[in-house]
């Protein structure tokens, strides 16, 4: 049924929280995404040239870069200017959103929103690969895989946060998993009282493209304000304090040696280092 | 968009095929043709076979073109769904009305309420092929009131464009669908040129700022994209045509399309003998159908997706 399940409070609504100002942009994330996908609910993750090559994959479109199926991809933005420029790395994959128009166009049923916990799913076997689910969703989550002829999707790793055989620490997305600054959380953002509610709430965590109404579950955390002011380490009065002495230490007229060499006790300490450094 | 061959073929060739159904239903019902088999043969043959011919393209840029039916079951909340299942429906009375016409030689009675049946049918199929278009958030110039009444006039005006030529072939009141034709020529003008204005002046659907969220830090522009070539979503979204050539084919659409086209129909009904008249109008629905192909191709080259925000463009 590609009718949405209706939305009632205290439905549970998984999704991920993404911290951009922690990530840094290693794609560790997309590619633990790519390695446990390829062999889980969606597989293969097809992938074009990816020894080099020009294989076509008939769709009428030639070009000879290595590509293919991926469920999370990483970009990074420049946003502002000068000083106040920051660079901000971008993970970006499906947001599993609450009225997502890529279920609701697709004629098959194929693309479903799970009621239980609003996962956004394809059912292969259904799928006739008309594409238009990803002409609907705007943040590019959807991709073709031309080999298998049905549309692939990020499953917030269905089959490992559900997974009893995995210890209950790894129950969770393989990108939440990998990485390796904390950078991306996993919980339910349906309760408001989760861990991942509240950090939404406490930093402010937002929607990607609202305008399209949507209604994404995954949330972004903003980058922190820049830092413009250093703490009272007294640095700056010490830098200039070690200027004055450099300055009154070199000799008049003498370009060898460094400053404090033009003491006894400098050459001394000279002759110690020549001696050791031989 | 990437303008996908077997799409551009579908909607031009079932656009124009549910045209002629359309008119040969009215005129049929209407008494304005003879019952005559030269007529119902070829027009309903040709209308029948262009819609066939086009709904058969349409899956061939199917993963799973076996899995096709399985496309009628989502009617509730999928224009393609509904699409989908008008063109069968539309089949049942238009078959019917093609037997009485063709082996029976009636188009009154209840042939005439099947033919208007299939009229309906034939209008409501186009009307679902452009709310597809018209239903999608992700892409301005689609989600556009002027979507839907360009894919209905387009398709009345080349299907308008064979029944020019079928009635002044086999009889029938063709100085109606002539002229009608016409009419239909200016009208498609008319509203294209208003969604071009449209289109070209748009506010955009949305910015590079709000789909990262970063705009409140400044201009936003993408410093690393994810791979160094480019993957399903650049390939199928992110086409791009230059302006230069989008205004190039715009002139050949509309020159070829409509100037070519209708002045061919208005010599052909300013000479009057048949004999000079029909290749004109052969050649007038030759001129408009590569006219509406050209349109067509544009339709998808020219719509830019709001994904194609996060690989680059400020704004879709």
């Amino acid at each position: 049924m590609t009718s949405l399940p209706a939305a009632t409070a205290g439905t549970k609504k998984l999704g991920l929280v993404i911290d951009l100002d922690i990530c840094v942009g290693c794609h560790a994330c997309a590619v633990n995404c790519k390695e446990w996908n390829a062999g889980g609910h969606s597989a293969p993750l097809t992938d074009w040239n990816a020894y080099s090559g020009t294989e076509s994959a008939g769709d009428g479109i030639d070009d000879a870069g290595a590509w293919g199926v991926w469920f999370n991809r990483i970009h990074t933005y420049e946003a502002g200017d000068g000083a106040e420029g920051r660079t901000v790395h971008f993970p970006r994959s499906c947001l599993h959103c609450e009225t997502p128009a890529c279920v609701t166009v697709c004629p098959t049923g194929a693309s479903y929103k799970r009621e239980e916990d609003g996962i956004v799913l394809v059912n292969a076997d259904l799928c006739i690969g008309c594409k238009l689910c990803s002409w609907a969703c705007p943040y590019g989550a959807r991709e073709y895989d031309h080999a298998d002829g049905v549309m692939k999707k990020c499953t917030l790793c269905i089959d490992r946060i559900y997974n009893e055989n995995l210890e209950e620490i790894d129950r969770v997305p393989a990108c939440v998993s990998t990485c390796p600054v904390g950078a991306r959380h996993f919980g339910d953002l349906g309760d408001p009282d989760s861990a991942v509610s509240t950090l939404v709430a406490e930093r402010g965590g937002y929607d990607l493209m609202p305008e399209m109404g949507y209604r994404p579950v995954n949330k972004y955390l903003p980058p922190r304000p820049q830092k413009k002011t250093c703490g009272a380490t007294g640095a700056p009065s010490r830098l200039e304090q070690l200027a004055a002495e450099a300055a009154d230490a070199v000799p008049q007229g003498g370009a060898s040696g460094t400053g404090t060499a033009a003491t006894t006790g400098g050459k001394l300490l000279a002759w110690v280092d020549a001696v050791l450094s031989r | 968009m990437h303008p996908a061959a077997s799409v551009i073929f579908f909607t031009t060739a079932s656009g124009a095929g549910y045209g002629l159904l359309f008119l040969l239903g009215l005129a049929g019902a209407g008494g304005l043709v003879p019952a005559g088999l030269g007529l119902g043969l070829t027009g309903l043959a040709l209308a029948l076979g262009l819609i066939t011919a086009g709904l058969l393209a349409s899956t061939f840029h199917l993963g799973h073109p076996e899995r096709a039916w399985r496309a009628m079951s989502q009617w509730r909340s999928s224009w393609l769904s509904r699409e989908g299942l008008a063109a069968v429906v539309t089949y049942l009375p238009a078959g019917l009305f093609a037997i009485g016409w063709v082996c029976l030689g009636r188009t009154d009675g209840v042939w005439a309420v099947l033919g208007l049946l299939a009229a309906l049918g034939a209008v409501v199929t186009v009307a679902c092929t452009g709310m597809i278009y018209a239903s999608l958030a992700t892409i301005r110039q689609w989600r556009h009131p002027l979507t839907v009444p360009v894919y209905l006039a387009i398709a009345l005006y080349t299907g308008g464009l064979w029944m020019a030529l079928l009635t002044a072939v086999f009889g029938g009141e063709a100085g109606v669908f002539l002229w009608l034709t016409v009419a239909a020529g200016i009208a498609v003008a008319a509203l294209k040129l208003a969604y071009w204005r449209s289109v070209d002046t748009g506010a955009p659907a949305a910015t590079a700022g709000t789909a990262t969220g970063l705009g409140g830090l400044g201009r936003v522009r993408l410093l690393e994209a994810p791979t160094t070539s480019r993957n399903y979503v650049m390939r199928e979204m992110g086409y791009r045509i230059a302006r230069k050539h989008a205004r190039k084919l715009r002139v050949i659409a509309g020159g070829l399309g409509i100037g070519l086209a209708l002045a061919l129909l208005l010599a052909a009904a300013a000479v009057g003998t048949a004999s000079v008249a029909v290749p004109m109008l052969l050649l007038a629905a030759l001129a408009g159908s590569a006219g509406a192909v050209v349109e067509r191709w544009l339709f998808f080259a020219e719509a830019t997706h709001v994904v194609t925000t996060y690989y680059g463009a400020e704004a879709a």
